[in-house]
Parts: structure tokens; C-alpha cells; sequence
């Protein structure tokens, strides 16, 4: 520990601090702008300069570190003076039309313009102009001549995206920020730079000119979009959501958040928004008071369980709705006699469901994921699915993480990989099998029955080494473990992998409140997810789903509800393709129109209220469920408020929520069903399709990321089906095809064909992984 | 041959030109002996290194800072990678003296660094050669090829177990490249901006390694140092102030060149050398370390040695040993505003006060040159500079202000001329007279 | 995109750096690429920075950083003029401006015939050889008063 002074205040810092940190411990303000906890020192402001004793000049304090016994000052006339003095340098260049800035009322340039008092410029020279520049649907660099060159954008996407997209071009006063020749930024957590940005140089662009910051209400919300449950600033104007900035919370998101979730607000103020119950009456859709939708519901749903018994209905949930929303649904459709409630479209084996010993987690906290010693992560496409944790993992890796990845695809995660393997996902299971008889090598035990068929690689043996050495290790399952047919096995492989090598074993989590549907107790007996379309039900509710885009397997999942006699239909949005399907619409609020808890995949329970007056006649779902409860004459549907249903389901206060545990009991591990024949297909969610928010913000639908699936092939397979890229093709899977185009990409590994889910173009298709055929059309 | 004259020259005896730069010449010339001999006699690191620290070496690039202590903060028993990089980024204006020992006696080079890497326990060298020079590069190359060739450098070192490869880095016109860090980040395959220090280099160096920069000159001058013993090379010059070293003279003298010669000799001896001013005319200003360094008045200059401390005592630096004469033809606001502009044009960009002060200080030069000066422009100029200095990353921000305040110090007259009387003090038929160009 | 040559001294610069630093030889590779196409294109700096598994926009800052880069064509015969102080007082300026009546265009200019491209140039580390010019980058010519001149423009073909 080291002392140090700094205007008068001591304070005892730990070896390796700046003069910077112990003023931040001391509480003690010393301005900066290129200074960020997160990025690496770039010291390039100067605007930090402080009086140190016995140091003939300023210092930065930022880039200072602290010796024992050092005094610093960082208001005396030297220290104020270097400042004023960089303050000047500034604002040379810089417009001083704050008025009609972007950033205005929020710039830290300005804030500390006005701070140092009215300066009278003895710069008379023309002030240099820096050409705009478009780099995407996202960014605004409309102002670059507001830039103050502070780096903190480069240092980002160096360091945190892990893709240097934009740098700083040219020397001199010439310098400017730019991408490569006109280039878009394409990274997926490309919006951190626009509140990085002390200035007005990098705005977002959905955002630009449509409020100006002191009209902006703040309130606090929690992110359903992501399974890290990313705590989020919502800004607000006349009950219109108008931003969404991350809300600082070093233990979930650190200070950021993807940009789907920076973005998606757009969604909420679009035309496609319902705001009034309809009901479908001889074909025709007619608006209804909440009345009659809600009578309508209840008895038709009370109908079909008279007539045909409670197993004929089913009801199915995003994983991103409320914990209250599950608990109710679940509630409503038991009270009608069925158990046929589930909130993972997206999975196809459940195998597990009857044998877990508590709820699945990501088997540790975020925030250890730091101090990692090496981690696997199986069947993920990290990055697009999970930016905040593949962050984490980058941040790592780039320390002494070893960081592994088994999954179905070689593409780019921006990570330093320890070891990767990139296998078809029939193949996903036997290899993790492979990696568990490596490390049973290792430590020189048998390898547990059932792994015998397994191959073990050299890679295998690499990251089963990783895994064993080290004293913190984790493993990793990630959505595609979740989704393939073997997800169960690959859990129990996982599992022995664990117990053999010491490692936690966990869940990355599909969305914002998977942990929230187990908790809940959601949890079908008899039909799940998959069931309830395999066996035709008479009756389904959705509940903030869209099945051509949320299930495993569209084309069962319309197969059944366009048999069924009522689909009721709960959904923030106008979703026209449920128009043909579905009886009954539903306007509910989305998260951002009610209250609600989500439980992020450490177990974390986050509560959050309602951040504006849901639109038009559209209600919370808890509400919904509640009223549709009270007219079936169902026991326990009394809530007042959404608090009263949590503490039903978790009790009061709660932090963490008990009970998890990934264990498995019974499952016995068998490789021998796999079968590897034929083409198969790979699914992706990208990352902006990936619910029904993301689908309807226009910024992000002309992202890079949210280009149509096309059929992408490696080149051995191309050759092999007699392809070439830029072909069109034609894709079957059961009764359903797409047309697509043929594209080359070698990181898709041989005999497969990677097609993303969740777009119009590949919803007649069948399971996101299995057989496919493809011919040119 | 562009070298012109010594006393008791060191790096500059006995050379041939173009014609004696090979190993063969070097070797017939004493070179590469001290090499041999430290590394065959089992010389130890602290006994170079002790003898270096007695010769009271300066480096020669500009800060004089003694190398044997610089060696000395070398962590040499950190396992490891460890780095020498010499400095052949030879752009301070004025300065062509790297570029004359690269051209004649590139092996001296070689074997001061082969020695300083045996000394500091470094395994890796890179020199970084100034990207006008690409002939010098060339032959650098070609040095390299001989001394490989040879077994001076490259693995297992005539035998001794020691190892030590060393390999050319061609810079491409940033004379910012010469500051050590900016240097560094340029060999790392980056823009040239200079590190923040601490840490040092010595810790932090070179791919984040231990690593000792010297200037070229420095380290040519190590095998000599070595030859005649670090006393004797101290004698040369005087106490404090070791050895000779190599003037780069330029401007209104009869023969510009490099001239080796003791430390302490009067400048009046080598403006004589030089065979005194052009066209017999009086002497105005004297830059005397690089056109970084405060200008001094020609009279001034007359009563002043070539030392450090004594050109310090005349209110200005040794720096890189380049000497720009001056006669009473030149515009001291013509001459200021294109140092001015080289300082705006090679800022790196990065730290404010040097990206918007530099250009700043170049406008008001400029505009007071073009007869558009205002009164205070002289105040605003010293105001600018005095926000320049001692608050940017590196030492191009004093480097670009020192002159500003030195001419306005010494010449100030003359730019108040130029304000009040949009015209120069100098009568404009003479200006520049002393070019020497060959009027068509 | 480079000939067998161009990628033979590409390797060469390569082999100079630890292996994990191969970006260290970007200098290098962007000059010689320069060197074969007579500037630096796009494609060439997005080729370099493949070869050298390092960002592009990396390479970018690089080739917009350092002043002997040709980001747009010059002529067949780039000239850059030392017009800085040292040089500038043994007949910089007027060297320059010889060559620019000569060539009847001003710097940052290329003749209409695209064989001369003329530049101002910082200090070249030649200055006790005043006044001095580059040809190309490559080549360095001292003590150009005007007969040199002359020849050099003469041997330009
Ligand atoms: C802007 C700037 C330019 C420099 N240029 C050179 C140079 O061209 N050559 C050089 O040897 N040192 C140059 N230096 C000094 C180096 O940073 C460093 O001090 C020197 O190379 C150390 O070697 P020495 O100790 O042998 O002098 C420069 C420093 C600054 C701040
Ligand atoms: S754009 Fe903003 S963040 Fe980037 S360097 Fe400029 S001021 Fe800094
Ligand atoms: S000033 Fe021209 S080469 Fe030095």
C-alpha cells in the first residue's frame, strides 16, 4: 500500500495505482477526457494535468502513478493553469455552437468549459473542418470536426469489441477518427462508443435531434433481450421511450450493453405496435374491449378443456417475459387442468426435464468469469449470442484466461483462443466425449461409460489440459447445446467433463429470464415446447412469441396451430402472419410498459417497474393473466400488485434465487445414436432476429448483422453438391423450402449447411439442426 | 566524401569514403577486436559497462543522458527477451552525421551494438533507419550480411555462447520516429506516437520488453571507447563531457559537413574549419544542437565551446550536435516560421497541446510573416508556447516551442518590425544572398 | 495482388520480427507494394494487412501516418524537395523553385504528362549536401543547383 495526499485528503492505495484511481477513491474530481476505467491509458488529453511535489511540471493523472508519501494538487495555480491552458487548446477547433449540438446539456467538453468561466479565445485563425463521415445505420459521425481526438472510440473497439474498426488516420491537427475508406462499423456492441464520446462527435443515429437531454426523463430498467439482464438507463419523453443507455453495474453488464439493446427501443414507438384486443369473427378481425377479448378467452379456453380435457391445451412463452407473466401463465392454464406450459421454443430435447436436480445456471457469477484460469465453451455462437459474457471471455483471454470453443461453426468470436474445435452438430456430443476421455487421460482415471466411441484429438487433449490445470475452470453450454437433439447428453458429458476436471459447469442462457421460467415452476410434466406441436392440441396461448421465428421447428409449430379450434395470441405487436392463425390478439405490455422481475442466468433477481404508460389499450400480462384468472373463478389470483406475485414464486428481498443446480439424475451417457448421414443443417439466431423487438427496429434491421439468411456452404461441400457461391438454391427440410442464395463460408464445417432462423425466408423450414437437402433452384 | 575534418577523430579516422564502409576495411581499420576480446577474454557485462560509465559517454542523440547509466538500469539477469535499438532516425533538422557513420563505418555500428547487447544480457537488436536514406539503409543491410557472415553477430558469437541478432528497421518519413517510444510503437508496426513514461523503456520497451535505445553515434563509439579505455576517451574532451564527437555544421559556412572533433573546442575553431562564413559576411545566429535547440546570437556563439555545458551556458543545447549558421541575410521570422511549420507538419496528432499548439504557434508565425501580424501577436505566441511546454507526451512540444521563445527572445525586434511595417527588417535584394545558390 | 518478387521481400521483412509480431514488418510491406504499383491503393493496404494478419484499419493508420506514402497516384518520377531551415539557407527554396518553373507546377502537383510529381519535403538527414532532393523515395540527390537539375530531369526517362 502506498500513501498519498491529494488536496490535503490522504488516502492509502494499493501498489500499481495512478494518481487518477486514488482521487476517485478520495472522491476528489480531477477532469479528463480520454481517461476511461475500462480502456487502456492513452494519456493523449492532457486534460488531467495536476501540480505533483517536487515535479518541476504538471502531470497527467491518469497516466501518474502514485509513489509513496506524494502530494498532488489538483486545484493550485500551476495544476489550474496547465488546465485552462488545455481547455483553450481544445476548443480552438472545436464549434462552439453547443446550442445546437447534439450532445448538448450532456458534453463534458461544455460541462467543463463553463466550469473554468468564460474564456475569451485569443484564437482568431479558421478553425479546422472535419469531413462527416457514414458508417452505418447506427453511428452518427455527421460532426467530426467536434471531435477532441481523445481515442477513447479506437481504444474501444481495439480493446473491448475486440475489432478495430474505426482508428485515427492521418498526424498532426490533420488527425482524424475513420474507418477504412467508408467502411460501416459492424460490431455488435458498436453503440458503447457513442457514450464514450465525451463530445458531440459520435451520436446515435436513431437518436439524433429527436430530444434534446434536459427534456429526457431517466429511469432505471432491466434488459429482457440478453441472459446477463444488462441494467439499463430507459430515457423518456411524453411517455415515448426516445433512448436506452447502459446503467452502470460493474457485478451484470460493467458499463455496456449490445447494441440490440441500445437499439430495440424503436420497436416501441413503431406503427406495428397493438394497442387494442381483436378478435378474429367469421374470418374478419374486429377490434373488442378488453371485456369481451378477455370473455372471449377465458371460455373458449374453458371450453376446449371441458370438451377435450385439459391436455388439449397448451400454452408457450418467450423466455424473455416476466417471471410474474410465467408464474401466472402457468397458474391459468394449470387451473384449466393443463400442465402444457413452457417457455423454450427453441429446444427440442427434454430429456433432462424430469431429471434435473435444481435450476440451471451458469454454474458461477459473472463477474468470476474474470479470474478464470480457462473455460470451454460448447455449441455457441458466442459473440452474437451472448456480447456482454463473449466480452468478458475476450477481456479475460487477453490476461491469462485459456479460453476454448467446441461448437458448430469456426467463425470469428474475436477471441484469443486457447484451442477450437468446430464440428457438425451430430458430431457435437462425441466430441465434448473425446475431451472427457482426454482429461480422464490426463488424471490417469477410466473414462466414464458410454464415451468409448470418442476419438480423442490433439485439440481435445489441449483443452482438456487447460481444464485440469488451474485452479478456477469453468464449461460453458451454450444456446446451440441447448437447441441440438443431444442437448441432454452434451449436458451429462459436460457434467463428467466437470467432475473429472474440477470445473463449474453452466449455462450461457437464451435470454433474459430463462432462470426465471424453471423458477416459476413453468415446467410441463406432459407436452413441452416440442410435444404440444408433435401432438396437435386444440388450444394455444402465445405469450410474447412468434412461432415462425422463436421455435425449433416452425413448420410443426404452424402445422399445429392452424389445426388448432383457438390461438390466443399475447403480443406487444401486430404480428401479421399470427393474423391468419390465431382467434384472439392480446396487446400486452412490453418490459418497458410494466412491472416485472427477471432472474439473469447467475441466478441475479432484478426488478424493475414500468418506465412509461403502456400504449394505446395494451396491459401488463400479469394483469392480463390475473383478470383471465378472475373470470375462470380460478383460486389465488388476487394480486394487487406484480411485487405480490414475485414474492409468491421467490419470497421477499431476494438476491439470488436457491436451488441451482445443474446436476442430472439418471442420465446415462450414449453416444451410439449418432448418426451422421446426409447433409445437415446449422442454425443460427442472428442476433438482431432474435425476438420481436430486435425484428422491428429499423436501425438494426439495416445492420450488417441483419443481412437475409443466405445458405452458407464450405467450398469442399459446395464442390461436393456440384454448387457454386451466388447460386440459387433451394432448401427442404419435411414438407417446407427456401429459396436462398448460395454462399461460400469456410468456416462452416463440411456436410453442413448453415441457414439462420428466426427471417420470413426460412420459417417454412423444419428443425434448426437435423437433416436438410439443397439443390440448385 | 561528405565528412570534412577531425581532431583527434575517432569514428572518422582512417576512413575511405565510399570505399572503405566494408568489413574488410573495418577489420583492417582495429574493428571488431573490442568484440573479440570481451567476448574471448570473458570480459564481464559490469567491466563494460563499468568502462563505459568512466568515459563519460553522453548519448548522442540529443538529450545527453550518460550511457553507462543508462546501460546500468537494464534489468540484464531478467530472463527473458531483452532488446538494443539504435537510433538511425536521424530528422532533426540540421543533423546528418548518422547518416555519414552509417555510410563509412556502418560495422563501428554494428560492434557497439553487438557489445552494449552483450553488456545489457540483450539477445535481439533492431536499428531504425530514417526513411529518406534508403541508400544507407542498403548498405546497412549489406554490413549486416558481412557481419553474419562473419560471426559477429547471429548465434553463438565466435564461439562464446552468446547470441545476438540484429536486423535494420526502414522508417518512411515521421521525424517524430525519433523520439525513443514513438520509435518503439514504429517498429511494433504502428503509428510513430510516443509512449507515456513511466514506464520506461528499460522495464517496457520493445514488444512491452526490456530494451536500451541509443543513438547511432553513441553506439559507434562504444568499440573506441573500448579500444583506448573510457579514461582516455574522457580526456579527449572534458570532465563531464567525454570524448569528441561529431558536429554536423550547415547554412552560411564555406564547407557544410561533419567534423569530429574533441568536446570543449571553442566554436570559433570549427566555424574555421568550416573555412569560415560564405562570402566573408558577418555571422547573425547560430543553432547550435538541431533546430530543436534556442538560437544564439552569432557574437554570443563566438565566445562559446562545443560542450554541453558550456553551449548550455550559452542559453541553448548540444543536442544533436547540428550547427546551423546564420548570416546577417537571413529573416529571422522566414527562418522561424518554416521551423515552425516542420514542428505542425511532424506533430503526431495525439496529445492536445502539442496537435493544436503547434499549428496555432505555425498560423501566428506565418500571418506575422505575410505582413498580417497584429500587435499581442507576441504576447499570444509566448502565451502559446508557455502551453505547449512541459505538458505534452513527449519532448516535441518543447522541442517546437524553444525556438519560437528563443527567436523571439533574441530577434524580437525583428518580428515587431514585421507587424508594425508588414516588411522585413532585411532588406528583401540580400535575403537569402547567402544561399550560395547558383543564381540562373 | 503482388508479384513473386514483391512477396519474396515481404517475407524477408517478416522474417526479421518475432513470429507473434509479424504487424512490425507493415513498414516495410506497404513500401515495397508501393514500390511495385507506384502508390499505395486500397487494395494494396487491405492485401498488406491480410498478409500480416493485423486489422486493416491498423494499416491504414499506418499508411496515412507516415509521410513517404503514396495513398493517390503520383507521376513516374516523384521529386521531394528538401525546403526545410539547413537546407532552405544553402538553396532549398530556390532549388524548389527552379524545379517548379522547370516543370511549370507547384508541389503536391503532377505534370500533365504524369512523368513528374513534385513534393516539399521535411529534413532529409542530408543537409551539409544542400540543396537535396529525393527521386522516388528511393534515391538521393545532393548538391542540386541548377546544372544538376537539369541532368536529373535529363535522366528521368
Ligand atoms: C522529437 C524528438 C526527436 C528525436 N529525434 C532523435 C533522432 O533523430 N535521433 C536520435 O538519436 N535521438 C532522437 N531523439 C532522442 C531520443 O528520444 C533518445 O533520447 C535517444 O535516441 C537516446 O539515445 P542517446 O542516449 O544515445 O542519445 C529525439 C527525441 C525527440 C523528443
Ligand atoms: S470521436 Fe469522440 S471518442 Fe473518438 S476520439 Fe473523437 S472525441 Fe474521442
Ligand atoms: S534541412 Fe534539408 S536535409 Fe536537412
Amino acid at each position: 500500500m502506498l500513501e498519498i495526499e491529494i488536496d490535503g485528503k490522504t488516502a492509502q492505495v494499493p501498489d500499481g495505482s495512478t494518481v487518477m484511481d486514488a482521487a476517485q477513491q478520495l472522491g476528489v474530481y480531477i477532469p479528463h477526457f480520454c481517461y476511461h476505467k475500462k480502456l487502456s491509458i492513452a494519456a493523449n488529453c492532457r486534460m488531467c494535468l495536476v501540480q505533483v511535489e517536487k515535479a518541476p511540471k504538471p502531470l497527467p493523472a491518469c497516466a501518474t502513478p502514485v509513489t509513496n508519501g506524494m502530494k498532488v494538487f489538483t486545484h493550485s495555480e500551476l495544476a489550474v493553469k496547465a488546465q485552462k491552458g488545455v481547455m483553450e487548446f481544445l476548443l480552438i477547433n472545436h464549434p462552439l455552437d453547443c446550442p445546437i449540438c447534439d450532445q448538448g446539456g450532456e458534453c463534458q467538453l461544455q460541462d467543463m468549459s463553463i466550469g473554468y468561466g468564460p474564456m475569451k479565445s485569443r484564437y482568431t485563425e479558421e478553425k479546422h473542418v472535419v469531413f462527416h463521415k457514414n458508417v452505418g445505420p447506427l453511428i452518427s459521425m455527421e460532426e467530426m470536426s467536434r471531435c477532441i481526438h481523445c481515442t477513447r472510440c479506437v481504444r474501444f473497439g481495439q480493446e473491448v469489441a475486440g475489432i478495430m474498426e474505426l482508428g485515427m488516420a492521418n498526424r498532426n491537427m490533420h488527425s482524424e477518427i475513420t474507418t477504412f475508406l467508408g467502411r460501416t462499423v459492424d460490431s455488435e456492441l458498436s453503440g458503447n462508443m457513442i457514450d464514450l464520446c465525451p463530445v458531440g462527435a459520435l451520436t446515435s443515429k436513431p437518436f439524433r435531434y429527436t430530444a434534446r437531454s434536459w427534456e429526457l426523463q431517466r429511469r432505471k430498467s432491466i434488459s429482457p433481450q440478453d441472459s446477463v439482464g444488462a441494467n439499463l438507463v430507459v430515457q423518456v419523453k411524453h411517455d415515448a421511450v426516445m433512448r436506452v443507455l447502459p446503467r452502470e453495474n460493474e457485478a451484470v453488464n460493467e458499463c455496456w450493453i449490445s447494441d440490440k439493446e441500445r437499439f430495440s427501443y424503436q420497436a416501441l414507438n413503431s406503427d406495428e405496435r397493438l394497442t387494442k384486443p381483436m378478435v378474429k369473427q367469421g374470418g374478419e378481425w374486429r377490434e373488442v374491449d378488453w371485456n369481451v377479448a378477455l370473455d372471449y378467452v377465458a371460455h373458449g379456453l374453458k371450453d376446449v378443456s371441458r370438451e377435450h380435457g385439459g391436455d388439449a391445451l397448451a400454452a408457450l412463452a418467450a423466455p424473455s417475459s416476466t417471471l410474474e407473466e410465467l408464474h401466472l401463465l402457468s397458474k391459468v392454464m394449470k387451473g384449466l387442468g393443463s400442465s402444457n406450459t413452457d417457455f423454450r421454443p427453441r429446444q427440442k430435447d427434454f430429456s433432462a426435464d424430469s431429471k434435473r436436480s435444481g435450476t440451471p445456471w451458469l454454474g458461477m457469477r459473472l463477474a468470476e468469469i474474470a479470474d478464470l484460469d480457462s473455460a470451454l465453451v460448447v455449441g455457441s455462437f458466442l459473440r452474437k449470442d451472448h456480447p456482454l459474457i463473449a466480452q468478458r471471455l475476450r477481456q479475460a483471454a487477453k490476461k491469462y484466461t485459456k479460453v476454448s470453443l467446441l461448437s458448430v461453426g469456426a467463425d470469428d468470436q474475436l477471441i484469443d483462443f486457447h484451442a477450437r474445435l468446430s464440428v457438425a452438430p451430430s458430431q457435437l456430443a462425441v466430441s465434448l466425449a473425446g475431451i472427457v476421455k482426454a482429461a480422464a487421460e490426463i488424471k490417469g482415471v477410466a473414462a466414464p461409460s458410454g464415451t468409448e466411441a470418442a476419438v480423442v484429438c490433439e485439440t481435445c487433449k489441449q483443452i482438456a489440459q487447460s481444464l485440469v490445470d488451474g485452479e478456477k475452470r469453468a464449461i460453458f453450454l451454450g444456446n446451440v447445446a441447448t437447441q441440438v437433439d443431444q442437448a441432454t447428453q452434451i449436458h451429462a458429458l459436460a457434467l463428467e467433463l466437470g467432475r473429472l476436471t474440477n470445473a463449474s459447469v453452466g449455462f450461457l442462457g437464451e435470454s433474459g429470464n430463462v432462470l426465471g421460467g424453471y423458477v416459476a415452476g413453468t415446467l410441463p410434466s406432459a407436452g413441452n415446447a416440442r410435444q404440444m406441436f408433435e401432438q396437435p392440441r386444440k388450444a394455444y396461448v402465445l405469450m410474447g412469441i412468434e412461432p415462425e421465428f422463436d421455435c425449433a421447428n416452425p413448420q410443426l409449430a404452424l402445422a399445429a396451430l392452424k389445426q388448432a379450434n383457438l390461438v390466443v395470441f399475447m403480443s406487444a405487436f401486430k404480428h401479421a402472419p399470427a393474423l391468419e392463425y390465431a382467434d384472439v390478439m392480446l396487446p400486452i405490455a412490453p418490459f418497458t410498459e410494466t412491472a416485472g422481475t427477471f432472474i439473469n442466468t447467475e441466478g441475479r433477481v432484478q426488478s424493475f417497474n414500468g418506465v412509461v404508460k403502456a400504449r394505446g389499450e395494451a396491459r401488463p400480462a400479469w394483469k392480463v393473466l390475473r383478470v383471465i384468472g378472475n373470470v375462470l373463478n380460478l383460486n389465488g389470483f388476487e394480486y394487487n400488485s406484480s411485487e405480490a406475485i414475485r414474492d409468491e414464486v421467490i419470497g421477499k428481498g431476494t438476491e439470488f434465487v436457491g436451488g441451482l443446480d445443474n446436476g442430472l439424475n439418471g442420465v446415462t451417457i450414449s453416444l451410439s445414436s449418432v448418426g451422421n448421414e446426409g447433409l445437415q443443417r446449422i442454425t443460427d439466431v442472428p442476433i438482431n432476429f432474435a425476438d420481436p423487438m430486435a425484428r422491428r427496429a429499423p436501425a438494426l434491421q439495416q445492420t450488417a448483422d441483419s443481412t437475409a439468411p443466405k445458405a452458407r456452404i464450405c467450398a469442399d461441400t459446395l464442390a461436393k453438391l456440384g454448387l457454386n457461391a451466388g447460386d440459387a438454391v433451394r432448401l427442404a427440410q419435411g414438407n417446407g423450402e427456401a429459396h436462398l442464395v448460395a454462399q461460400l463460408d469456410n468456416t462452416v464445417p463440411a456436410d453442413c449447411v448453415r441457414v439462420a432462423a428466426a427471417h420470413l425466408s426460412t420459417a417454412a423450414l423444419g428443425d434448426m439442426f437435423g437433416q436438410i437437402s439443397v439443390e440448385r433452384a | 566524401m561528405a565528412m570534412l575534418g577531425s581532431i583527434n577523430g575517432l569514428l572518422m579516422e582512417g576512413l575511405d569514403g565510399d570505399n572503405g564502409w566494408s568489413l574488410q576495411h573495418y577489420v583492417a581499420r582495429g574493428g571488431y577486436v573490442q568484440l573479440r576480446r570481451i567476448l574471448e577474454n570473458k570480459v564481464t557485462q559490469e567491466e563494460v559497462i563499468g568502462e563505459v560509465k568512466k568515459s563519460v559517454l553522453r548519448g548522442r542523440g540529443g538529450a545527453g543522458f550518460p550511457t553507462g547509466l543508462k546501460w546500468s538500469f537494464m534489468p540484464r539477469s531478467f530472463p527473458g527477451d531483452k532488446y538494443v535499438v539504435c537510433n538511425t532516425d536521424e530528422g532533426e533538422p540540421g543533423t546528418f552525421k548518422d547518416r555519414d557513420i552509417m555510410r563509412y563505418n556502418p560495422h563501428a555500428v554494428i560492434e557497439g551494438m553487438a557489445i552494449a547487447a552483450f553488456a545489457m544480457g540483450a539477445n535481439r537488436g533492431y536499428n531504425y533507419v530514417h526513411g529518406e536514406i534508403w541508400e544507407i539503409y542498403q548498405r546497412f543491410e549489406a554490413a549486416l550480411d558481412e557481419a553474419r557472415a562473419a560471426g559477429f553477430i547471429g548465434q553463438n558469437i565466435l564461439g562464446s555462447g552468446f547470441n545476438f541478432e540484429l536486423f535494420a528497421h526502414h522508417g518512411y518519413g515521421a521525424y517524430i520516429c525519433g523520439e525513443e517510444t514513438s520509435l518503439l510503437e514504429s517498429i511494433e508496426g504502428k503509428k510513430g506516437q510516443p509512449r507515456f513514461k513511466p514506464p520506461f523503456p528499460a522495464s517496457f520497451g520493445l514488444y512491452g520488453k526490456p530494451t536500451t535505445i541509443n543513438n547511432t553515434e553513441t553506439f559507434a563509439s562504444i568499440p573506441f571507447i573500448l579500444k583506448i579505455g573510457g579514461e582516455e576517451f574522457l580526456n579527449l574532451g572534458k570532465a563531464n563531457n567525454g570524448g569528441t564527437k561529431l558536429f554536423s555544421v550547415s547554412g552560411h559556412v564555406n564547407r557544410p559537413g561533419n567534423y569530429e572533433i574533441p568536446l570543449g573546442t571553442p566554436f570559433a575553431t570549427l566555424l574555421e574549419m568550416c573555412g569560415g562564413m560564405r562570402g566573408g559576411r558577418k555571422i547573425k545566429a547560430v543553432i547550435p544542437g538541431g533546430s530543436s535547440a534556442p538560437v544564439v546570437p552569432g557574437d554570443v556563439m563566438m565566445d562559446t565551446t562545443m560542450d554541453y555545458d558550456g553551449i548550455s551556458k550559452a542559453g541553448s543545447m548540444l543536442g544533436s550536435g547540428a550547427v546551423i549558421v546564420m548570416d546577417e541575410t537571413v529573416c529571422m521570422v522566414k527562418a522561424l516560421e518554416r521551423l515552425s511549420f516542420f514542428y505542425y507538419e511532424e506533430s503526431c496528432g495525439q496529445c492536445t497541446p502539442c496537435r493544436e499548439g503547434t499549428a496555432w504557434m505555425y498560423k501566428v508565425v506565418h500571418r506575422i510573416e505575410n505582413g498580417q501580424g497584429k500587435p499581442g501577436d507576441l504576447d499570444l505566441l509566448n502565451g502559446v508556447l508557455g502551453n505547449i511546454m512541459g505538458r505534452t507526451i513527449c519532448a516535441l512540444g518543447d522541442a517546437a516551442a524553444l525556438p519560437v521563445q528563443s527567436f523571439l527572445k533574441h530577434f524580437g525586434k525583428e518580428f515587431e518590425y514585421h507587424i508594425e511595417h508588414k516588411s522585413c527588417l532585411v532588406p528583401k535584394d540580400v535575403q537569402w544572398a547567402g544561399s550560395g545558390f547558383h543564381k540562373v | 495482388m503482388f508479384s513473386a518478387e514483391t512477396l519474396q521481400k515481404f517475407a524477408r521483412e517478416v522474417a526479421k520480427y518475432p513470429a507473434i509480431h509479424k504487424q512490425s514488418a507493415v513498414m516495410a510491406c506497404l513500401a515495397h507494394a508501393q514500390e511495385e504499383n507506384g502508390w499505395l491503393s486500397p487494395e494494396s493496404i487491405e492485401a498488406v494487412a491480410q498478409y500480416l494478419s493485423m486489422p486493416v484499419m491498423a494499416a491504414f493508420e499506418v499508411a496515412t501516418f507516415y509521410n513517404m506514402y503514396d495513398l493517390k497516384p503520383v507521376g513516374k518520377f516523384k521529386i521531394t524537395v528538401c525546403t526545410n531551415l539547413p537546407c532552405a539557407l544553402s538553396g532549398g527554396y530556390h532549388a524548389g523553385d527552379y524545379l517548379q518553373k522547370k516543370l511549370g507546377i507547384g508541389y503536391g502537383e503532377t505534370t500533365a504528362d504524369g512523368k513528374f510529381t513534385l513534393k516539399e519535403g521535411e529534413c532529409m538527414g542530408a543537409c551539409g549536401d544542400a540543396p537535396v532532393m529525393i527521386v522516388n523515395n528511393r534515391s538521393m540527390c545532393s548538391h542540386m543547383h541548377p546544372e544538376q537539375i537539369d541532368k536529373l530531369l535529363e535522366d528521368c526517362q
